[in-house]
């Protein structure tokens, strides 16, 4: 019921092996520019983090083809319920850069209203990309949740919920994935097991041969593949997409990979990482990789790469110029959004932080008065 | 003595503890070969070995339990809860379990242990690496809930919570643990829990806070002094079980009470302190009782220094209730 | 490792690979699941009868009381949910406790706190436990994590239901074993139901010993009506645990005859014809089909050894009626050490309010403060 040795499509040389794609050309490029698209986001937060323009980033260097190649899997009508690392499904699906970059400046312009820390985005549009947490696997039952409605409306679209491999300890993923498997849930789990929960390796986190084999305890199917290789991840995910629209219930993949930064920008990986694993990784660079892919089909001129990573920076430059440029959020915003109408006793706060705002001369005062 | 940053006085304290007591088990995310997103604990694995201070599966429920069953069996555990905002999984275990063993077992059997965690805001951490939680927990009979302020008392009260024969949620303010820096003997020393610590004198207003908001409390204070009012300020360190007879006698000085904390005022701690008052000593109180709280909403990231009750609000109270 | 699921089956025949113990032997474990099945009929009864408040039921799951009861030392530790007080009795907590504990009553060890029909024992290291499912499993890994780390080579049996199994303590208890390989044994006791919940219905997976397969530890199942197949593999398992090969998941299938507890009325969800077929399972009956072919039923039959038990608990309840009344302190004792002062205030208020009605022993009196 569980496959543990993980489907790989790419060799290194770039041959498929026989290997048919359903992704179109169209498709195939698609996922190229939205793969260097997240390594120009990822490079662009790191530098405004050490420059201090913005708080905090989450490294993404490594993961790209799990997450392109997971979101080029499913419809823009599906659910996600991503992860903070999850850049890649955002932008495969259209997410415009500067909304994204919004959130890492928390500006008024950020849909979540500067409320939540960077990387903590929320989308309704052009896709349900629901508003991520920092507790780790409280979105699992959520997806699951939200699947029952849609199997319970006839609807034919499914959630994605992607976790870490540390997630899979969190209480979240052992309820999520045994109500999925008792409901048949039309919801695929993507276990990003990308080597490190923090500083926690991912052989620590576990006792498991792998973590695929965790669905047998839910009566889940359970598929490994190697997460650095956009074609096989494609490939699990669409089967695993197929099955639950056909109301064969939910699947387990574990997407083996490696994150190449650290956890975060707060983090300092050199204390517990060895060296050599990083490097051994490095050698498995998925864009390099799919590259060599798309090349040996000639879908690539030899300056296709260096074309799309200007554009991308083009466009990712003048995102952090429009999100640098917005306000802060307005001081209303945090009274608002807490109810659907804001209370009294709430009013009466923000009344009183407007007086006193005032009193100071602070320019967050506005008029003066609580403008909700 | 040593000069040492509040984090630097944990990672002593639990140090310390672990060599006077071989029973000492240090465990959490990230606690061992890292030390810590905080380094609260670094250098303990090397030193003590992998078996008194390790890393477990990312699993809050796992932690607290486990540490319970640990405390049950002879160990002294001291389990890191990476922050606070993250405890919820194991408040099952800490509520239900862990306060009150004690209790059900007849004294039979308990769960003497700790459990660290990094509490409060002021690190630009948004909705989930903010809060102060205290009041879920102070609710909560049969826990002592310890709130260190300075380096000092991070030591001497993390040590005395090591020893304590019942369980202790320890809530280090991370905004401190680099921001201050005081004087630490070396050694083993305790502070007693449930005692409370003078900070300043005056005979104005008496203001009551606790972590972070001491050194906020602080700063008020000395901009109302030059406008000429006297302010004491009294750090709770220790909200449950509380010294309630030291607070009824400083509110009774001055009859003029400030409360302050981060945390969302409604049921909040200062409701409590505010509703002793009424009880015990009302005919002292020359005016009501002011708070001085986080708002009641969930805790912003970009906005976060208008939430966190700051210096100019603390002023703003001391000075409308010194004039009353 | 080799586990068998069965060696005494439902006609009382032996498999070839029974383990051949005595007449005696099996007497022994007859008599001990006929003990607890009296208990628990006599406590049905009181509960009928309004003297005690509650009782969640054993009857049909004799044989994993007996079965596991033996395979385990005084030593090891026994960890439970509120289906486990027949093996507590077996492994030596005393009839006057339990049946103390079921009065909440003053001579009750946990002094009345808790609710009706949670056992402890610490003698025989049977630690007190709380009415939240599956609770107890993550304190199991931990006591298993510190019986090691202290060099000591006591097992750790962690008891809990099939609903249990879809608890975080579940998940964290058996995620933490594995990766900590704790001395410790997981039982669950798949005894049909989840209160009104089938214990099919509890999740998709293909058997419960499967789940085990998530932690990386081995995971078995045998029949739980069979008390020498529940024996020999806790036996063998908890003598796994303790040469320090890691922990083990058992599962024993049974069946909850009565309803969840004495509040519930079972035939609301479930068919009689499926209790009838388990009523033919049932342990006892298992054991005399098997001693009467063997020519080797105590005197007097069954019925006459039920006679005896049934003496031996009336002797213990008559004496349980007329204890002292509960001391009042103990609403604010043994919430922390010593009593701080805020119970101290709390509990003389309401002393004040207590004298004026008459309500107050000797004993009562007010804390200094
Ligand atoms: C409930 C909870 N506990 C702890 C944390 C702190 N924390 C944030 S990320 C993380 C590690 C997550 O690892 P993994 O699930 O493997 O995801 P990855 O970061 O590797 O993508 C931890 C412990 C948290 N956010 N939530
Ligand atoms: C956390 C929690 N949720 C719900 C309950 C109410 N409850 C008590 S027993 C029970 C069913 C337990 O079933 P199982 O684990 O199979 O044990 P059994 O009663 O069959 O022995 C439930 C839902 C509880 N005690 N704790
Ligand atoms: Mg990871």
């Amino acid at each position: 019921m569980t496959s543990t040795s993980p489907l790989s499509v790419i060799e290194p040389d770039g041959s498929v092996n026989g290997h048919v794609t359903s992704l179109s050309k169209d498709e195939l490029m698609r996922c190229y520019r939205a793969m260097i698209m997240v390594r120009v986001f990822d490079e662009i937060c790191l530098k405004l983090q050490r420059s201090g323009r913005i708080d905090f980033s989450i490294p993404n260097l490594g993961v790209e083809a799990t997450q392109v190649g997971a979101a080029s899997a499913l419809r823009a009508s599906d659910w996600f319920f991503p992860s903070y690392r999850d850049f890649g499904m955002a932008l495969y699906h259209g997410v415009e850069p500067v909304e994204m970059m919004h959130n890492m400046f928390g500006n008024e312009r950020d849909t979540a209203k500067g409320r939540q820390m960077p990387v903590h985005f929320s989308f309704v549009d052009p896709i349900h990309f629901v508003s991520i947490s920092s507790p780790i696997g409280t979105h699992i039952p959520q997806a699951v949740g939200a699947a029952y409605a849609m199997q319970q409306r006839g609807e034919d679209t499914v959630a994605i919920c992607s976790f870490g491999d540390g997630g899979t300890s969190s209480l979240g993923f052992h309820s999520g994935l045994n109500f999925a498997g008792v409901w048949k849930s039309p919801v695929v789990f993507l276990c990003q097991n990308n080597g490190y929960a923090i500083s926690c390796p991912s052989d620590e986190q576990t006792a498991s041969d792998g973590y695929a084999v965790k669905g047998e305890a839910y009566g889940i199917p359970g598929v490994t593949v190697d997460g650095n290789d956009l074609l096989a991840v494609h490939q699990v995910v669409a089967d695993a997409v197929a099955r639950a629209r056909a109301g064969d219930g939910p699947t387990l993949i574990e997407a083996k990979t490696f994150r190449m930064g650290g956890h975060s920008t707060s983090d300092d990986p050199t204390r517990y990482v060895p060296a050599e694993l990083v490097e051994e990784w490095k050698a498995k660079d998925p864009v390099d990789r799919f590259e060599r892919y798309l090349q040996s089909r000639g879908l690539v001129e030899p300056d296709s790469r260096a074309q799309f990573h200007a554009e991308a920076r083009t466009r990712i430059d003048a995102a952090v110029k429009e999100a640098q440029a917005a306000a802060d959020p307005g001081l209303e915003t945090i009274f608002s959004d807490v109810y659907a109408e804001i209370p009294a006793h709430l009013r009466a706060q923000g009344q009183e932080a407007y007086d006193l705002a005032a009193r100071k001369g602070d320019a967050a005062a506005g008029d003066g008065s609580f403008p909700l | 003595m040593a000069n040492l940053t509040l984090i630097q006085a944990v990672n002593d304290g639990l140090r310390t503890a672990m060599s006077a007591d071989p029973t000492v088990c240090v465990f959490g995310e990230d606690v061992g070969p890292k030390g810590g997103v905080f380094l609260a604990t670094e250098g303990l694995t090397k030193e003590f070995g992998k078996n008194r201070c390790f890393d477990t599966p990312l699993s809050e429920d796992g932690i607290v339990g486990a540490a319970i069953g640990m405390a049950m069996n002879g160990l002294r555990p001291v389990a890191e809860i990476q922050f606070q905002d993250f405890i919820f999984p194991a408040f099952d275990q800490i509520v239900s379990e862990a306060a009150k063993l004690r209790y059900r077992s007849g004294g039979q059997y308990t769960a003497p242990m700790v459990i660290r965690t990094p509490f409060g805001g002021g690190i630009r951490g948004g909705l989930y690496h903010s809060q102060s939680g205290e009041a879920y927990f102070c609710h909560t009979p049969g826990l002592k809930v310890v709130v260190p302020s300075t380096p000092y008392d991070a030591k001497g009260l993390l040590i005395a919570s090591i020893q304590d024969p019942d369980p202790v949620l320890f809530l280090e303010p991370k905004a401190l643990y680099r921001k201050i820096k005081g004087e630490v003997p070396e050694g083993e020393y305790t502070v007693d829990l449930s005692t409370l610590r003078m900070v300043r004198e005056g005979g104005d207003v008496t203001v009551f806070c606790y972590g972070a908001m001491v050194a906020v409390c602080e700063e008020a204070a000395r901009t109302a002094a030059e406008s000429g009012i006297e302010t004491e300020i009294v750090d709770l360190r220790t909200l449950l079980p509380l010294d309630e007879d030291g607070v009824i006698e400083a509110a009774k000085r001055t009859g003029r009470v400030v409360v302050v904390h981060e945390a969302p005022r409604f049921c909040g701690f200062g409701a409590e302190i505010s509703a002793m008052i009424a009880e015990r000593c009302i005919e002292y109180m020359e005016a009501p009782v002011a708070r001085v709280a986080g708002f009641d909403t969930p805790f912003p990231n970009t906005l976060e220094h208008h939430y966190l009750p700051d210096a100019r609000r603390v002023l703003d109270a001391i000075e409308r209730t010194a004039r009353y | 490792m080799q586990i068998h699921d069965c060696f005494v089956d439902q006609t009382g025949e032996l498999s070839p690979d029974f383990p051949g113990y005595d007449d005696a032997w099996l007497n022994e474990v007859f008599s001990e699941m006929l003990f607890v099945r009296c208990v628990d009929e006599r406590m049905l009864k009181l509960q009928r009868a309004g003297r005690i408040g509650f009782v969640g039921s054993m009857l049909g799951l004799e044989a994993t009381m007996a079965g596991a009861a033996r395979a385990m030392r005084p030593t090891d530790w026994m960890w439970s949910g509120l289906r486990e007080g027949g093996a507590a009795l077996l492994r030596g907590l005393p009839l006057s406790e339990y049946i103390a504990q079921m009065y909440c009553n003053s001579m009750d060890t946990a002094k009345g706190r808790q609710m009706c029909n949670h056992f402890q024992h610490k003698g025989t290291n049977y630690p007190s436990w709380s009415s939240v499912i599956g609770t107890q499993i993550t304190h199991g890994v931990g006591a298993a994590y510190a019986s090691k780390q202290r060099g000591t080579d006591e097992v750790h049996t962690i008891f809990f239901g099939d609903g249990a199994t879809s608890s975080s303590g579940f998940h964290s208890g058996m995620n933490f074993a594995g990766v900590w390989q704790a001395p410790c044994v997981f039982v669950c006791v798949d005894n049909g139901w989840a209160i009104s919940v089938p214990s099919s219905a509890q999740t998709a997976s293909v058997s419960y010993a499967a789940k085990a397969k998530a932690y990386g530890i081995p995971g078995f199942q045998v029949d739980g009506n069979d008390a020498v197949a529940v024996h020999e593999a806790m036996a063998a398992l908890i003598g796994r645990a303790r040469a320090g090969a890691g922990p083990a998941l058992l599962v024993l299938r049974t069946y909850r005859l009565m309803g969840h507890s004495s509040s519930d009325d079972p035939t609301k969800y479930r068919d009689e014809a499926e209790v009838e077929l388990w009523r033919d399972r049932d342990p006892i009956l298992r054991f005399e089909r098997l001693l009467t072919k063997r020519g080797s039923l105590p005197e007097g039959g069954l019925a006459g050894l039920r006679a005896r038990h049934e003496a031996t608990i009336d002797a213990e309840i008559h004496a349980q009626e007329i204890v002292d009344p509960m001391p009042l302190r103990s609403l604010v004792e043994d919430i922390y050490a010593e009593v701080p002062t805020h119970l101290r205030r709390q509990y003389n208020d309401f002393l004040r309010v207590a004298e004026k009605h008459g309500e107050a022993q000797k004993g009562d009196g007010a804390f200094p403060l």
